[in-house]
């Protein structure tokens, strides 16, 4: 600084260094924590959707399992039986080639399919306001003498939405882990932190700083940069997001993982949320190493 | 801005800013450092801590400025027991001490001025209720020119007048040195002494923990003179040459 000091002018400088050789390190390291909690919570939300995709599917359709009698057309009687059905919006026989191929993996192509009673399958859509139920759709296939077994994809359906259940749960955990490891790094650099200001911090203490206030300077400064390295962690992870819903299209990753563009908004609270855990983590590490000094 | 809940505490009977009863303290698992100290320092008086390395003079401060705890005894400052007093009433008690380091511990990345405006920062003033008078502190003690330097390109005199210009500047009601000469030339040493008499004769209670036997013969101020931890002396200069 050159020049005449003009005590009119003076404008306290900041009590921590405005900026520290570690920082980078730190900011680098909790924006990677960031961008992988970011793409867990974005993971999640996609599988969730996917998971409700695939239950919707399947609650709105049912399939009838015809086992044909000789004297009688099993699938057109089975169609007709589903169209006279509440609930019901189409019932589509599939023809007897579509059901050998289903049954065909198990069989081989030694069989002669021709020769064995192959049951024929019925696909019955359901209308979206009133859902026929499976024991309805079966009472009425009985009462017109068919032989006949609904299936209601119920045993999917359990599967499906156990499997969203597991996701969802090892979703959170992840993101979880993620935070606390935010936070124990955070903690770390704190730590060091103070020891690398001790100087610092015994002036103020000596000075009659109460506890509070120097915590609250390395509570402000970690928090700063946790929003900065979660800004930069949740755009990218946006980024990424964004690039898999391009990238996806009808053939692509995006029936897999059906990323949604208002899925990127998950990303928003990063910045926010680091910076809270950045600031409970120095706080309460700041007022431990403090007390040590009194 | 804090308000010190203690700035108003009548003191003493006798006046007695600080009262050790029986105090000894150690380090940790350490041998006493400190042993069984009994006395008090009046309000407005000046002493000096005398003794040879090793002999407490630093202990006994850091005793009085709150950085350490008698491990026995009962030690008063201002009237109250420091060891009965909540822990978020010490740094109120800290604000009424001004202390100068051996070391200094000045703050290398602030400026000589912000270094001098830290206790009153601290204390909750504004910057404009206190500018002009750092800028008078800052020349009273020699350092009106050097207001910018920052505390490593400062020579040892500059920082030994710059750590003392932080110590006054809150109006302490006790002022503590440590060494506050052992950086710095006779002429120096001297210009020191005349701004402590000067603080003392506004009302602060001075206590100096010092080798120099002719800044203490100079001063004719009574001494508190230390071996092994134990008080064998206080007042007047020994003229035996006990410190």
């Amino acid at each position: 600084m050159n020049g005449v000091f003009d005590p009119a002018r003076w404008r306290p400088a900041p009590f921590l260094p405005a900026s520290d050789s570690r920082d980078s390190s730190l900011v680098f390291v909790v924006a990677v924590l960031c961008f992988l909690a970011c793409l867990t919570a974005l993971g999640v939300l996609a599988s969730d959707r996917a998971a409700a995709g695939w239950s919707r599917q399947l609650t709105g359709e049912m399939t009838v399992i015809v086992r044909p009698k000789a004297t009688e057309t099993p699938d057109s009687a089975a169609a007709r039986a589903a169209e006279t059905l509440a609930g019901v919006a189409e019932a589509r026989a599939l023809e007897r080639e579509k059901a050998e191929a289903l049954i065909a993996p198990w069989l081989g192509d030694a069989a002669d399919l021709a020769d064995l009673p192959v049951p024929r399958l019925v696909a019955v859509t359901l209308e979206r306001e009133a859902p026929a139920r499976a024991e309805a759709l079966e009472r009425a296939l009985r009462a017109r003498g068919l032989d006949a077994v609904v299936d209601d994809h119920s045993t999917w359906l359990e599967d499906i939405q156990r499997g969203a259940a597991i996701a969802r749960w090892i979703g959170l955990g992840v993101f979880l882990l993620i935070a606390a490891a935010a936070a124990a790094v955070i903690a770390f650099a704190t730590r060091a932190g103070l020891a690398a200001r001790r100087e610092v911090v015994e002036v103020l203490h000596m000075a009659g700083a109460q506890d509070a206030f120097i915590a609250r300077l390395f509570q402000a400064r970690f928090a700063r940069i946790a929003a900065l390295a979660g800004a930069i962690g949740a755009s990218g992870a946006a980024i990424l997001g964004a690039g898999l819903r391009l990238a996806g299209g009808g053939d692509g990753l995006t029936p897999v993982l059906p990323v949604a563009w208002t899925d990127l908004l998950a990303v928003l609270p990063c910045p926010l949320a680091a910076a809270l855990v950045a600031a409970v983590a120095a706080r309460l590490t700041a007022t431990s190493l403090i007390r040590e000094l009194s | 801005m804090s308000r010190n809940p203690y700035a108003d505490d009548a003191l003493d009977a006798d006046d007695a800013v600080v009262r050790f009863d029986d105090v000894s303290m150690r380090y940790g698992r350490a041998p006493e450092t400190l042993k069984d100290l009994t006395f008090s320092l009046p309000q407005g008086s000046f002493h000096f801590v005398t003794g040879a390395s090793g002999a407490g003079k630093t202990s006994l401060l850091k005793l009085i400025y709150l950085a350490a705890r008698p491990s026995k005894g009962l030690l008063h400052l201002f009237g109250q027991d420091v060891e009965q007093a909540p822990d978020d009433i010490r740094p109120f008690l800290r604000r009424r001490i001004g202390v100068v380091y051996q070391e200094f511990r000045l703050l290398d990345h602030l400026s000589a001025f912000d270094n001098v405006a830290v206790p009153l920062r601290i204390a909750g003033h504004k910057p404009d209720s206190y500018r002009q008078d750092i800028a008078e502190l800052m020349a009273w003690v020699g350092l009106r020119e050097r207001m910018h330097a920052y505390p490593p390109t400062l020579a040892g005199g500059e920082k030994q007048r710059l750590a003392i210009a932080r110590a006054v500047v809150g109006r302490p009601d006790i002022l503590l040195a440590d060494e506050p000469t052992g950086n710095v030339d006779h002429e120096m040493g001297l210009r020191i002494l005349r701004l402590f008499l000067e603080l003392n004769r506004l009302g602060t209670t001075v206590l100096i923990a010092t080798h120099d036997q002719d800044l203490v013969a100079r001063s004719g101020k009574p001494v508190i003179h230390l071996e092994d931890g134990r008080l064998v002396h206080m007042g007047p200069v020994n003229p035996a040459g006990r410190a």
